[in-house]
């Protein structure tokens, strides 16, 4: 469904990433480890277009994707969920959710720009309750939400326009621990769904509970890639040290 | 406070309560208490003909506000308006006296002179990364300069005589300004609350790099954002040229610190994400209540720009207090 076709990327002099590929199939999760400085956000802001590739290709159903720009993206089926959540601290719950792909109403057929309030808030409703998330209404501004709210508020963010990759940077690093058995139980909906998931995560039990595969980065190369019933959790942490 | 009460599956709507005010409670107070005191200190503050008065001389400021709400929203500033008034003025007076084309050809020099210039802020700060402050520091120079340049440092006489009636007429005793005024608030208001470039325009304020991630095209956003505030300095450039009759490179100056403190005092955010153009018009009604009492009360002028300083400082550090109070 996805492929990463030898990406490089190099910010002046510094290469961070020197040649990475790796496929993603359809209802698959792959987790992307590595240390800190590994090139896994460089990686994944390249997939969503927000940085463009020195080098390489992101390719999407057959389509090569990269050097487009990141609304595009999203159009096209793939959303990521950022660690710091992205969210507009000061708009509510249905504004965030759309944010960027709010309904417009039609006036004579023609595109006027004004926002589908009763639309977007009936659907943002609809979501929030299909996840199953807490939220004591979705016309609170996101600032007033606690860090798991806030964390479900960027779920549905993503999860709103049917999108065949979802990528998940860091999702559950802020979350307490119920919060994080939500978040992985979700990750297993959507690969039931057919959806592929990338998962970056520092917490490798959480990789081993929904990860099919294990692709380490260091320095800027996939130095493994390794499916999860296939190896240990000693290996991959090896792998990221470079102790091998 | 915030008892967590979840939204049961199948439940019907959670009530709509915590919905963003459309202004701050506050500025509204401070409205009346102003008009009261007013009223008790001058008999003739609480008359019809001072109340229009004081709107005619609020349209302008008020104007030059209402761009700013959209600039400051989206965490910009724009210092240029005041000068930008001027430069439009003065493009507009030329094509209305000099060049003997129609009269109305000086409706839309003026408009677009104004837009043409906050378009040019607007490309210097997103494609050329300056900072917005920087930008329009030097465009409140440069467009100043123009102005000057262009008429010798000579007011501009003689504008058509169709043209006056749009500083100077009156309809049903209400100053044409004051309705222009109003009428661009009205749409404005619209703008900011309805569409997807006003909720834009906040969400950028508020988290930049969230809403390019999200797919928001920014730097267009941002250079129409400067494009709408250069827009309302030609507006108000038009409405003094025609109140004074001259395209007066001079007009305008200082116009940017009552726009940017009416914005404030109506509770724009200062650091962006919140901004309603109500806020603004009562933030601008506060300024030109302010303004006109201190000239009914025999007070000095030089007191109104010492009033507006303070004001302006004031009301963002009021707000400072309740965000420290809520963190």
């Amino acid at each position: 469904m996805l492929q990463l076709r030898d990406i490089k990327k190099n910010f002046g002099a510094v290469e961070v990433l020197r040649g990475v590929s790796f496929d993603l199939g359809a209802g698959e999760c792959v987790a992307v480890v590595g240390d800190n400085g590994a090139g896994k956000s460089t990686l994944m802001k390249i997939i969503t277009g927000v940085y463009a590739a020195s080098d390489g290709e992101v390719v999407l159903d057959g389509q090569t994707i990269n050097g487009t720009p990141p609304g595009d993206i999203r159009r096209l089926g793939v959303e990521m969920i950022y660690q710091n959540l992205e969210l507009a601290s000061q708009q509510d719950v249905t504004a965030n959710i759309f944010l960027g792909r709010e309904p417009t109403r039609k006036v004579l057929g023609f595109e006027t720009g004004i926002i589908d309030f009763k639309t977007a808030r009936d659907q943002a409703e609809e979501m929030i309750r299909q996840l199953g998330a807490r939220l004591p209404s979705v016309d609170i501004q996101v600032g007033n939400l606690s860090g798991g709210q806030q964390q479900s508020v960027a779920i549905a963010r993503a999860l709103t326009f049917s999108p065949k990759v979802v990528i998940m940077d860091e999702p559950t690093a802020a979350l307490a621990v119920r919060e994080i058995e939500h978040v992985l139980q979700l990750i297993k909906e959507l690969k039931a769904r057919g959806i592929a998931v990338i998962l970056i995560s520092h917490r490798l039990t959480d990789v081993f509970e929904v990860a099919d595969r294990i692709v380490a980065l260091r320095q800027g190369v996939v130095i493994a890639d390794e499916r999860r019933d296939e190896t240990t959790m000693q290996d991959v942490v090896a792998h990221i040290v470079g102790a091998h | 406070m915030s008892a967590t009460k979840s939204i049961a599956p199948g439940r019907p709507r959670a009530p709509a309560k915590i919905r963003r005010s459309s202004v701050r409670i506050e500025s509204l107070i401070v409205l009346a208490v102003l008009i009261a005191v007013m009223s008790f200190g001058s008999p003739y503050f609480f008359t019809t003909a001072n109340l229009f008065n004081i709107v005619l001389a609020t349209s302008t400021i008020g104007i030059l506000a209402l761009g700013a709400t959209f600039v400051i929203g989206s965490a910009g500033i724009d210092l240029s308006v005041g000068s930008i008034l001027a430069f439009a003025g003065v493009v507009g007076a030329i094509f209305g006296s000099e060049l003997g084309l129609p009269w109305w050809f000086a409706i839309p020099a003026c408009l677009l002179a104004g837009a043409f210039a906050g378009w040019i802020n607007g490309l210097v700060i997103t494609f050329g990364r300056v900072p917005a402050f920087v930008v329009t520091l030097g465009m409140m120079g440069v467009a100043r300069g123009v102005a000057l340049l262009m008429t010798n440092g000579q007011a501009v006489y003689g504008l058509p005589q169709p043209l006056l009636w749009l500083g100077q007429g009156r309809v049903a005793g209400i100053p044409v300004p004051a309705i222009v005024f109003v009428l661009t608030a009205i749409v404005l208001h619209l703008l900011l609350s309805m569409t997807r470039f006003g909720r834009h325009t906040l969400v950028i304020g508020d988290n930049e790099r969230g809403a390019r991630a999200m797919g928001v095209p920014v730097r267009g956003l941002r250079i129409r954002i400067y494009m709408l505030s250069g827009l309302m300095a030609g507006l108000a450039g038009l409405l003094t040229m025609s109140r004074v009759n001259a395209g007066d490179p001079t007009a305008g100056m200082n116009f940017e610190l009552a726009a940017i403190t009416a914005a404030i005092i109506g509770g724009t955010n200062l650091f962006g994400g919140r901004a309603t153009v109500f806020g603004t018009v009562i933030g601008a009604l506060i300024m030109g209540v302010l303004q006109n009492g201190l000239n009914l009360l025999a007070i000095p002028s030089f007191w109104q720009q010492i009033s507006i300083g303070i004001v302006l400082v004031v009301a963002v550090w009021l707000d400072q207090l309740a965000k420290g109070e809520r963190e």
